[in-house]
């Protein structure tokens, strides 16, 4: 058991399947969740800013689209918005850029958790959950290169399970869980700033 | 911090550096973390070992500056990007306009020149292209190039028919281009009226008393202080009651020039100067 490193943010990449996933995990998380959270849900180009909606209200948490230039707060939880890629800044503000799309995806969820882990690295926790696509098997192996903590959503309680997989071949995985379990893994974790499982 | 993360954060410093001393490109004040990622991009593609090996060449190469220039311009665009604010400018913006006789509209980054034609398609709608004069200028000559030329990808029209229609377009979108082998040449008609010209936010100057100005996701790779230099390009461009138009995560209201205007299409970052 290690309590030297404190973790300081929360990324999840999702697609097909994700907003059922990432309601579940959400709603697992109290308001004085310590850290923010930051996702890539896929989504259609011009959908809106509904996905906004739908997860405010399953979380106490405080759920907004990124805006560029701004510095993340704890207890947020912060949306790429459709069609544009989210980055993480050299002094950890977001960066919106609409690069060519990255696995056919724009946000790419490699994209967020590459930069990330450059800011956070080993304070970092990456997340992979449903999806039918590679996306994030890359950053989430980076993550974990970094010293960062990974977390994979059980590919057999996936809607899609190809996303999940993906990041379980590329990287040796943390923790493999169910949906159910991974809110509740994740607030013990950054609570207890304890690595279950850690080798 | 990782060390070698540290030491590629230097690198990356150095070669904007060694661009702008060399070559007078100016992307010291851009966000680092896109500018990384293409930089990146080409170090991997071309095996450098590190940034650093790549710059000695970049200093004595010009051609390998050409090709990363065009890695550092983000070219991603459609024509009738973003329906939405097309249907704004056709019913908000188009309306502004009618009540001048003579009409110049800049738009700023105008990458392959497919929002310049979406533009020129809208005053020509609305009985206003005769007496406008467009002026659009890209910091990048190649794809200034292109822009001029006008030729787009037969396969991407049905994406941007679709837009169209999106946008409130009534007319046969076929009307405006023909079709040439795998390409979609445009209506020169559409062209006449269009000035392409190299000009860099980064370093050049203003453009007079302009109607409107179109500047869309360009902002959103500077740094605050370059977004402020090119922010106030833009005010001292305007003419009273002359029109901003910003990409849709872009915003007018870090600015010192906030109070100067108000809201036309507040979702769409549509912007109108203040009378004075």
């Amino acid at each position: 058991m290690s309590t030297e490193t404190i973790f300081e943010a929360v990324v999840i990449g999702s697609s097909a399947g994700g907003v059922r996933a990432l309601s579940m995990v959400l709603s697992t998380l109290p308001a004085n969740f310590r850290v923010p959270i930051i996702i890539v849900q896929h989504l259609h180009p011009h959908s809106g800013a509904g996905l906004v909606d739908v997860l405010n209200h399953k979380t106490p948490l405080i759920v907004n689209q990124a805006e560029e230039k701004t510095l993340l707060e704890a207890g947020h939880v912060y949306l790429a918005p459709p069609n544009y890629h989210l980055l993480l800044e050299l002094d950890g503000s977001f960066a919106l850029s609409i690069m060519p799309k990255v696995h056919y995806a724009r946000p790419s969820i490699d994209v967020l958790f590459e930069t990330a882990s450059e800011f956070y690295d080993k304070t970092l926790i990456g997340i992979i959950l449903t999806g039918a696509n590679h996306d994030g098997a890359q950053g989430l192996a980076q993550v974990k290169q970094a010293g960062g903590y990974s977390i994979v959503q059980d590919p057999n309680t996936a809607e899609a399970e190809s996303m999940p997989s993906a990041a379980i071949k590329a990287c040796e995985v943390d923790a493999v869980l169910p949906l159910t379990d991974i809110g509740p893994y994740l607030l013990q974790l950054v609570n207890n700033n304890y690595r279950k499982g850690q080798r | 911090m990782q060390e070698d993360i540290k030491t590629q954060q230097i690198e990356l410093k150095l070669l904007l550096q060694a661009i702008y001393l060399q070559y007078g490109y100016d992307f010291r004040d851009y966000a680092l973390a896109s500018i990384k990622r293409r930089i990146t991009y080409r170090l991997q593609k071309d095996n450098y070992p590190n940034i650093s090996a790549m710059q000695h060449r970049l200093l004595y190469d010009v051609s390998f500056f050409e090709t990363l220039l065009l890695d550092l311009s983000v070219n991603v665009t459609e024509m009738f990007r973003d329906p939405e604010f097309y249907k704004a400018l056709r019913e908000k913006v188009i309306p502004k306009l009618a009540q001048h006789s003579h009409l110049k509209i800049w738009h700023a980054g105008c990458s392959s020149g497919e929002e310049v034609y979406s533009m020129a398609i809208l005053l020509k709608e609305a009985g206003l292209y005769e007496r406008t004069q467009i002026y659009a200028t890209d910091m990048n000559e190649v794809i200034l190039q292109q822009a001029k030329e006008g030729i787009f990808p037969i396969k991407r029209l049905k994406q941007y028919t679709e837009n169209y229609q999106k946008s409130g377009g009534q007319e046969s979108f076929s009307n405006y281009y023909h079709a040439h082998y795998e390409h979609a040449v445009m209506d020169n008609a559409l062209k006449k009226n269009i000035l392409f010209s190299d000009h860099n936010l980064a370093t050049d100057g203003v453009f007079g008393e302009m109607n409107l100005v179109i500047c869309r996701n360009v902002l959103i790779y500077f740094n605050r202080e370059l977004q402020n230099r090119a922010i106030r390009l833009f005010n001292d461009s305007l003419s009273e009651q002359g029109i901003l138009c910003l990409g849709s995560k872009e915003s007018i209201r870090f600015s010192e020039y906030s109070s100067a205007y108000q809201d036309l299409a507040a979702d769409e970052k549509i912007y109108i100067k203040n009378e004075h």
